[in-house]
């Protein structure tokens, strides 16, 4: 299985073709205005949708998106229940739980990470963190990849035992990733230099 | 414990993300001076290494499963700051990519799981090491710390969303603690059992004395310690004071608390006795874990340390 982490990112459109610093601005006034008043759910709503239409991203990978991120919102939105007036209030987060999530959803999947990086790196954040961003970014596939053909390895390897063998080879499979994982990073250090990194 | 975007408030989003912020500015700040430029690489490879360790499904039973928080592991691994820095990078990535937390909440679960629960726990773990030296230091200490970074997250997402007005403290704190002190163990289960695995295929990655990241320094525990504090006196202490109300119980003892002026309230006051007496249950059920989790840390880590390992200090 190929893992793609924002396979939208990349087709052309209109709101594909905003530059990243305008995108992350307005998602950002966005959410605010979201979070700060209610009265700014209609417009939001109106301009978010509009951008999805917009964006040729196929609105059922967008609500497949919100489906499966949408549970870990309501886990917490329900202990707003319980209060005075616990009903309006669980609506209200409710709906602006969402409106975020598709905010920050249409973001990733009308921006290329890699233009996010270099915003962060023009607006000067530490050349460190946006280095590390970049690495994880670039070798997150990888890795992932690496810990499934490993797990499947094991699998087809090992009789299926109770749970407490399944947690144990599944902390091999962990524990090993990070010893490849710190092998990696030399080899990525030694190819980095090759090229005149410093 | 992401906390979405829309659950917390102005104040608390502001705070929170000054409060990461610093503690980022401390993490990057120490690694430049101290991090062998060799070693930059793989802080961002540690970062997809947490990603990918995250998404593998430990069976629970009941066909429920649980997953690798890493807080305390890539401390124990790499050392505080460069925890902080790999944490909040992985953090910042599940945001911007996969809308798992939220964008104005990033401060808050960067505070919550980088720094207090790879900072803190790291603290914990080292302190822990200072009662049993060695490799069985080392799987108690990061079994006790990993389950004590899971509950203080819990601690503080409970204590951002009451402050936020977005549930209430007696009902958000039994709630998010009760939860994680169970989901503490799952965590320092798999701590250990992947320190175990690496300390039997390669134990020199484990130094608990010289991290690859570098150990704590004496400013930095200042840092980090303020911050760590600011975060509980802002979040969590303006709850801590209502529980048992000591005022009430001195004027009581002193037979004066018949005078007071108590006219509508009794029946109020009655019919909140099961909220108020819910978060007191909860700290004592916290408490009597805290010394529980010590001692099984212990047991474990007799059990579970490699004799190889052992052997060879």
């Amino acid at each position: 299985m190929a893992f793609s982490l924002d396979p939208h990112s990349r087709i052309d459109s209109p709101v594909h073709r905003i530059p990243a610093a305008a995108k992350l601005i307005a998602a950002l006034g966005i959410l605010v205005a979201t979070v700060s008043t209610p009265r700014a759910f209609v417009p939001v709503a109106c301009v978010l949708l509009a951008t999805a239409a917009l964006s040729r991203i196929p609105p059922l990978f967008l609500l497949r998106r919100l489906i499966i991120l949408e549970p870990l919102a309501l886990g917490v939105a329900i202990l707003a229940l319980f209060q005075p007036d616990g009903g309006r209030i669980f609506a209200r987060i409710v709906v602006r739980a969402t409106l975020c999530l598709l905010t920050v959803i249409l973001l990733s999947n009308t921006t290329p990470f890699a233009e996010l990086l270099r915003v962060f790196r023009r607006a000067r954040v530490p050349a460190l963190l946006v280095t590390t961003l970049a690495l994880m970014y670039r070798y997150l596939a990888v890795l992932v990849e690496e810990s499934e053909r490993m797990r499947r390895a094991r699998a087809c390897r090992t009789f299926s035992g109770g749970s407490g063998r399944a947690w144990k080879s599944l902390a091999a499979v962990v524990g090993r990733l990070f010893v490849r994982a710190t092998e990696r990073a030399d080899r990525i250090h030694a190819a980095m230099c090759a090229r005149g990194w410093k | 414990m992401h906390i979405p975007d829309g659950f917390l408030d102005g104040r608390t989003m502001v705070a929170t993300a000054a409060l990461s912020a610093g503690g980022l500015a401390l993490a990057l700040r120490q690694l430049k001076r101290r991090l062998p430029r060799r070693r930059v690489p793989l802080m961002g490879l540690a970062a997809a290494f947490v990603f990918a360790a995250q998404i593998l499904n430990f069976p629970i039973a009941g066909g429920t499963s649980g997953h690798l928080l890493g807080s305390v592991l890539i401390a124990v691994l790499l050392g505080p700051s460069a925890a902080v820095l790999v944490l909040a990078t992985v953090l910042i990535v599940q945001c911007l990519m996969f809308a798992d937390g939220g964008l104005l909440a990033l401060g808050a679960n960067i505070f919550n799981m980088g720094i207090v629960g790879g900072v803190g726990g790291y603290a914990i773990y080292r302190c822990v090491q200072r009662l049993a030296r060695g490799p069985r230091g080392v799987i108690m200490g990061a079994a006790f710390a990993a389950w004590c970074s899971a509950v203080m997250a819990a601690v503080l997402v409970a204590g951002e969303l009451a402050i936020s007005g977005t549930a209430q403290w007696a009902v958000v704190f039994p709630a998010m603690v009760n939860v994680h002190l169970l989901i503490g163990l799952g965590e320092a289960a798999i701590t250990v059992l992947v320190i175990v695995a690496i300390q039997h295929t390669q134990p020199e990655l484990i130094d608990p004395s010289a991290p690859a990241g570098g150990a704590l320094s004496r400013r930095q525990i200042l840092g980090y310690g303020l911050l760590i504090s600011l975060g509980l006196a802002l979040f969590v202490s303006p709850f801590a004071c209502t529980w048992p109300d000591g005022l009430e119980k001195v004027a009581g003892a002193l037979g004066f608390a018949n005078r007071a002026v108590r006219a509508p309230a009794p029946l109020a006051n009655y019919r909140l006795s099961w909220i108020k007496s819910a978060p007191l249950g909860t700290s004592l059920a916290g408490a009597a874990g805290t010394v529980l989790v010590f001692i099984l840390a212990f047991f474990v880590a007799r059990v579970v340390t490699p004799r190889r390992a052992n052997d060879s200090r």
